[in-house]
């Protein structure tokens, strides 16, 4: 697989503001930075408000997002760039999500807000908004998204890659470091999961490493690339980040989401779980 | 304000006061500023990285340049990238708060 398919430099983005049929689209869990300055022309997507239903753990419907796609201005023909901030955590979470619904071109912006900012690309305040369209969203691929009983008998026969911190892995945190830990689940992980961490996946600026990087990384961690995999974080956007570099950059063709990710799983009535640094037994 | 949303992962308002809900006998609070000579520096990328290296967490410095991690006691490494240059320290964190000062120079 090309990467020229699934992803875009800052230098193409930026000479390719303004192309017709090019739409670039903000993913962010908190938006102020988004208000605060984004890229010229670019819409914004809140990941909680637009993405997930308001009720039901779960995200929006077919309806709901061809509802939210139409009201925003974005075509089925449209090429759909996506970028934010958190090393394109919810960005990579969009991606997914948009494959999910069956969007036919949607690339990520290798980067994401962080190398844009620091290589001092223009940023602008301006309100965007653009024609309403007649979005039509394909049934969801679920061949890309893992539910919870198809994780409980994962255990001991595919790849399961948690790619949590090491310390979330192990147990010692239940949730990454900027966020306060107290939280009513178990910690630890799924019995047989290796640990890549995400950021194993990614440059200090937020760009994604080399194929050839990639493919060492995941083999040294004990990853049969001849097996279906599935990969999970705490709720799912780290893991769509590994989902685009396992599925999308190095092209392995069964990569499942598993969205509900620790904060389900950590929490089901008696599933095993597995303390400390090692995978464990099946 | 967005506060501290533990529902979910993205970074939360670095100048927010610390929430009533941590507990500080608990939680192991590492704080700071990230400065360019005596200059506060907004909008940096700081990153926390465990005794091993390995990446843990990553925040963007408030208007007056500061950032903050809820991590676990032990060696951590603080590592900023800013368009004024990148700097690291690295600092052993106990429970409570722990205080840090990060420089960021040209290369």
């Amino acid at each position: 697989m090309s990467r020229d398919n699934v992803l875009v430099s800052a230098d193409w983005a930026e000479k390719n503001l303004d192309a017709p049929g090019v739409v670039f689209v903000e993913v962010d869990e908190d938006t102020t930075a988004y208000d605060a300055g984004h890229i010229p022309g670019a819409i914004k997507l809140d990941w909680k408000k637009d993405l997930q239903d308001p009720v039901r753990r779960d995200f929006v419907n077919k309806q709901q997002f061809e509802a939210l796609l139409s009201e925003r201005g974005i075509a089925n023909s449209d090429t759909v760039i996506l970028y934010g901030g958190n090393n394109n955590w919810f960005a990579a979470y969009a991606y997914w999500y948009f494959k999910l619904y069956g969007h036919e071109s949607v690339k990520l912006l290798d980067g994401g807000r962080k190398k844009w900012e620091l290589d001092n690309r223009p940023l602008v305040k301006d309100a965007v908004s653009r024609p309403a369209t007649q979005y039509t969203a394909k049934q969801p691929d679920v061949s890309i998204r893992a539910f919870r009983d198809e994780v409980v008998a994962a255990i001991g026969t595919k790849n399961l890659v948690d790619v949590r911190s090491p310390d979330e892995y192990a147990g010692r945190l239940l949730a990454p470091a900027h966020l306060p830990q107290e939280q009513a689940q178990r910690a630890g992980h799924i019995p047989t999961a290796v640990n890549v961490p995400w950021s194993k996946a990614a440059n200090e600026d937020g760009t994604f490493k080399s194929n050839e990087e990639l493919a060492a990384i995941y083999a040294e961690a004990g990853f049969d690339a001849s097996k279906p995999t599935i990969a999970y974080c705490r709720i799912g956007e780290r893991s769509s980040h590994t989902w685009f570099a396992l599925h999308e950059l190095l092209g392995y063709p069964d990569v499942k989401n598993y969205d509900g990710s620790w904060t389900e799983y950590g929490s089901l009535v008696g599933v095993p779980v597995a303390l400390g640094d090692e995978p464990g037994e099946a | 304000m967005a506060g501290v949303d533990v529902a979910g992962c993205g970074a939360p308002d670095q100048a927010a006061p610390l929430p009533a809900s941590v507990d500080l006998a608990k939680e192991t609070v590492i704080t700071g500023v990230v400065r360019a000579g005596d200059e506060p520096v907004p909008g940096a990328y700081v990153r926390l990285l465990d005794a091993g290296g390995e990446f843990t967490a990553e925040v963007v410095t408030s208007a007056a340049g500061e950032f903050r991690f809820f991590a676990a006691p032990g060696k951590w490494t603080l590592r900023a990238l800013s368009r004024q240059g990148n700097g690291d320290t690295t600092i052993s964190a106990d429970r409570g708060v722990t205080q840090v000062a990060l420089a960021v120079a040209a290369d």
